[in-house]
């Protein structure tokens, strides 16, 4: 009750406060600047995470190797990319340019096949993808590698046992099964992600918030434009929010006897009780649970 | 060691300092029946797995039909086979846990097609008719579609039966298969493997079900300490066992 009265008390003074202006931020929340930017963002987002995630499950897998090599150089990246701070090496990737201008492809102090030049390679978008994407890779691969540690032994026991590679064995057996450890904190990866890639301001990309410094920078409109920023960060990560949920009940396949209901199986579940009493889940006939693909 | 479906030869396995195998030495005819019994913690878990090269052994050798396990003789010189090679060894041993093992994450019929689509490239429709053929032969049928945890344990460890058999493996090892059913879930189990010994599969048991034993083995060997103490004709191995350690054990557990 007390924190119903403090949000309304909050929620008034944001909506009427005229410094606010809620007239500004609806004249530009779908400007075609804006909107830019936002897609932008989203772009970023899903590019990055991506790489996060196909290089994070490589990195953990060969941290997981029985050669100590290979798991020593997925040891050495996650130290160093863990160890240092995702604005540092936005900043880093976007004047790898100026360190290197020339990159060339061949054989060290030998002929060189392909030069490029480095600033044409490494523009903003590439230096943010790649900072981005590489970061978030030593996170995911200390997710992934949780999950494949919280699946039973037996199970990789009783692939070898029928034959199957340690790959195979990864691939078909252990990792769908992490992924149930794997997905709440990717989905959460995810949507910090979103918020990250807001940084990537610093280089002068054009995402969301880049776009709404452009504007303010022009009409001095500060608050009504991080408003603007604001509000379309928070419709995204609700709806990223909502496409976790399904996510993780497909992963659960398998695991629960029961999967839990979705919304609006819920919604319609609490309108039925008010007239009939509700179909036990247990009615349904057996081997609906996930169904067989 | 000719026409032999397993020779063990003085086979030692040690983890760091334990030693848990100290010279095993066993053999095991096509078609034949054999059950080991001992106290827990004398190995026969490891044994198995070195079997199928799940462990590598620590010295001693182990043929299984004719061929070492793991390793390839090449100018009297031993040389470890690779991955692919050791894996496609394993795909003809089936082996059966004590825990079931089967792969929460699909259904009884996913479970059973996995590793002939995989591991021996069947065409899946060839596959998913012969895991029919299998899943009847355990009596599940009707549970196709079903996943292994809306089954009871007893029909777990069938399934698992099912997708050993899937392989068409030429010997099968059993870890405990019934240890970890409720008491009126063995028999439906110890059932599948009678018919499956009836057949003529070569059968190595881990068990402690001293009727399956006298009935259907061929043998009954005796493991304390990392070796074999005491083996022979079940009746007779049951009825006066020789060695003193292996009396002292059967008098705890008869
Ligand atoms: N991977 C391993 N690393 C270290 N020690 C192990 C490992 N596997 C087994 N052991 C040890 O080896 C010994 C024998 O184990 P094993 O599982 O073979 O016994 P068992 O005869 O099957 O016993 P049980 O009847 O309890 O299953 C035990 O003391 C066990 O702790
Ligand atoms: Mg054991």
């Amino acid at each position: 009750m007390i924190v119903l009265v403090i949000a309304a008390t909050i929620a008034q003074t944001v909506f009427t406060n005229p410094r606010f202006q809620w007239g500004v931020v609806a004249q530009y929340f779908s400007t075609i600047q804006v909107l830019g930017g936002l897609l932008a963002t989203i772009e970023l987002t899903i590019v990055a995470m991506v790489i996060g995630i196909v290089l994070g499950t490589l990195l953990a897998v060969m941290r997981l190797s029985p050669n100590p090599l290979v798991a020593g150089i997925s040891w050495l990246y996650i130290w160093f990319l863990r160890g240092t701070p995702v604005l540092v090496q936005i900043l880093f990737w976007n004047f790898v340019s100026a360190l290197f201008p020339d990159i060339g492809l061949g054989i060290p102090f030998g002929p060189t096949f392909i030069h490029a030049n480095a600033n044409s390679l490494i523009g903003p978008f590439v230096a943010a993808i790649l900072a981005l994407g590489l970061n978030e890779a030593a996170y995911m691969a200390e997710i992934v590698r949780a999950g494949i540690i919280s699946v039973d032994p037996g199970q990789t026991e009783a692939a070898q046992a029928l034959g199957m590679t340690r790959l195979q064995s990864m691939r078909r057996i252990v990792l769908p099964q992490a992924m149930r450890v794997i997905i709440p904190p990717t989905g959460n990866e995810t949507i910090s992600m979103l918020k990250t890639t807001s940084l990537v301001s610093v280089i002068a990309y054009s995402e969301l918030l880049y776009s709404v410094q452009t504007i303010y920078n022009r009409t001095f409109q500060i608050i009504p434009l991080l408003m603007v920023a604001v509000i379309w960060y928070l419709i995204v990560t609700s709806v990223l929010t909502i496409g976790q949920f399904y996510i993780e009940r497909h992963f659960a396949r398998g695991t629960a006897r029961e999967l839990p209901p979705t919304p609006l199986q819920r919604l319609r579940g609490l309108l039925f009780t008010f007239h009939a009493p509700p179909a036990a889940p247990s009615a349904l006939p057996p081997g609906t649970l996930g169904g067989p693909r | 060691m000719s026409g032999l479906m397993l020779r063990a030869d003085k086979v030692c396995k040690s983890f760091g300092r334990l030693d848990v195998l100290c010279g095993v030495d066993l053999e095991v005819a096509p078609r034949e029946v054999v059950c080991i019994i001992g106290p827990s913690g004398s190995g026969k878990s490891t044994f198995l797995r070195c079997i199928n090269h799940l462990e590598k052994v620590s010295a001693g050798e182990l043929w299984v039909d004719g061929e070492l396990v793991g390793y390839r003789q090449a100018g009297g010189k031993l040389q470890e086979l690779r991955d692919n090679e050791i894996c496609r060894k394993r795909s003809e041993i089936g082996m059966v846990f004590q825990r079931f093992n089967l792969f929460p994450h699909m259904t009884v019929l996913q479970n059973v097609i996995e590793a002939p689509v995989r591991v021996k490239r069947q065409e899946r429709g060839a596959a998913v008719d012969r895991a029919r053929t299998l899943i009847d032969r355990v009596g599940l049928s009707d549970k196709l579609d079903w996943y292994p945890n809306q089954l009871s344990g007893g029909q777990q460890q069938r399934v698992a039966i099912a997708r050993a058999l899937a392989m068409e493996p030429k010997l099968m090892l059993f870890d405990e298969p019934t240890s970890a059913l409720d008491p009126e879930l063995v028999g439906e189990v110890l059932e599948v493997m009678r018919r499956l010994a009836d057949d003529g599969m070569t059968m190595i048991v881990v068990t402690h079900e001293m009727g399956f034993a006298r009935e259907v083995a061929n043998r009954a060997v005796f493991m304390d300490g990392g070796v074999v103490v005491e083996e022979g004709e079940p009746r007779a191995f049951f009825a006066s066992p020789q060695h003193p350690r292996t009396q002292q054990f059967l008098s705890k557990i008869l």
